[in-house]
């Protein structure tokens, strides 16, 4: 048997092992999910280390960078946090990831996620030279992002025109939600089509 | 001192670096450092929830708990693995077979090793087709949800109901066919979709930019932990 067929039988059945779990949980799916968990934290191991230990720290020393001796030392002092009489020193490591990830993330986000929304929806509505949808569209989604802005401000009680204008809101939060529940809907049946074709296909060579 | 004090410090002085690189250009290099250096960290601080895995793992077998054998598979499908992504990375195997002789037993030995500790293979067949039928399960579990929840009983309800149904249809061939349906899903997708979620985007940016000034100043520092 080629190494690729073989590839292709355990790959089908460990696809049949995984759908067996439709019929109720059963030894052949706890089979498959322990060793998926055991094949994806050895994998994951090994491309972190190839990827990200060797070429960024482990070279980085051998040729004599010392100033990657800091995050060797951090490193070491994440890794404490597995013996608990010096368990605190992660806190080390930890603090510069958390601290160095708020500091970076306060700029970041109030770019891209606050000037440049605001940016995109506050556009002109001048009609000129502008077919009326595309006016009628840029209002629609300034409307929709205020009355979606309203439904999220708690401050003030719902009620009179904050509530008139939050149910707004809530009617296109709804559109949204339904939209993206149709989207994951799709993106899960598409896979589920893959598996289907690879089992049909690939394994049985019925299609 | 050392056990909170200091890592509100740590805390600060990165936060306050990182954030002033974007107006004072030589800090730039402290920027790309500071990436460089909390990917390493990140990568690990894998290792601690790789070691945890192996200890639950061992636990589980000493006191023979509910499933044990099972950790058997887990415990040797990490090892395997391992010594497979070494093994192929030094390039034992290359030089396995520059001492073999051709046609030899010993070749053939090696030559079964390599592609029963063949890396990436052991991904594309185990990993890859386990991953992708355990998310398109969910097709299935997300139907029964959906014909749960979707019941029309309010106005929202049916507004999810009809929004989902018409992008479900838009995005298949078939629905493509009905006249409007390509349309209206590209409309919904980019009007109210988008008002919404810029919405949404907005408010969790002032969310992300207050709780990253919560913290480097250190009044959130949940991050420390309780004890101590």
């Amino acid at each position: 048997m080629s190494l690729e067929l073989f590839g292709t039988w355990l790959a089908a059945l460990l696809t049949l092992c995984i759908f067996s779990f439709l019929y109720k949980d059963n030894p052949f799916y706890k089979f498959a999910e322990h060793l998926f968990v055991g094949v994806s934290a050895g994998y994951w191991l090994c491309y972190n280390y190839w990827n990200m230990v060797k070429p960024n720290l482990i070279d980085n020393l051998e040729a004599h960078n010392w100033e990657y001796l800091l995050p060797l030392i951090l490193s070491a002092f994440m890794l404490m946090r597995l013996i608990p009489k010096v368990g605190w020193l992660s806190r080390w490591a930890i603090a510069f990831m958390i601290g160095s990830g708020a500091g970076l993330m306060i700029i970041t986000y109030l770019q891209s996620n606050f000037l440049e929304q605001i940016k995109s929806t506050l556009v002109s509505l001048d009609p000129t030279g502008l077919p009326w949808y595309v006016v009628l569209n840029s209002f629609l989604i300034f409307v929709g992002v205020v009355s979606g802005l309203v439904y999220f401000f708690f401050s003030k009680a719902h009620t009179g025109v904050t509530g008139g204008v939050a149910r707004v809101g809530v009617v296109f939060l709804m559109v949204c939600f339904g939209a993206s529940f149709g989207y994951t809907v799709m993106a899960r049946i598409s896979l589920l089509i893959g598996r289907m074709y690879f089992l049909l296909h690939d394994w049985l060579g019925l299609v | 001192m050392m056990r909170r004090q200091v890592p509100l410090l740590i805390c600060f002085v990165a936060g306050i670096v990182m954030l002033s690189q974007n107006f004072i250009p030589p800090l730039t290099w402290v920027y790309q450092q500071a990436l460089e250096w909390a990917r390493i960290i990140s990568a690990i601080a894998l290792f601690i929830g790789l070691i945890s895995l192996v200890r639950v793992h061992t636990m589980k077998l000493k006191r023979k708990a509910a499933n044990y054998r099972y950790s058997y598979v887990t415990l040797f499908a990490l090892c395997y693995m391992i010594i497979a992504g070494f093994l192929t990375k030094y390039g034992l195997f290359v030089k396995l077979h520059a001492g073999c002789d051709t046609g030899s037993a010993w070749e053939w030995i090696v030559t079964a090793l390599e592609k029963a500790l063949n890396f990436q293979e052991i991904f594309l067949n185990v990993q890859i087709p386990i991953q992708a039928t355990m998310f398109s399960l969910l097709a299935f579990y997300i139907a029964s949800a959906a014909f749960r929840a979707f019941k029309a009983r309010t106005f929202e309800a049916t507004l999810l109901l009809i929004a989902a149904m018409i992008v479900m249809l838009g995005r298949v061939p078939l629905g493509q066919m009905i006249p409007g349906v390509k349309e209206i899903t590209v409309w919904i997708l980019d009007v109210p979709n988008t008002a919404a979620k810029r919405g949404i985007m907005i408010g969790v940016g002032l969310g992300m930019a207050s709780t990253s000034l919560k913290i480097m100043l250190g009044i959130e520092r949940t991050y420390l932990g309780m004890k101590d």
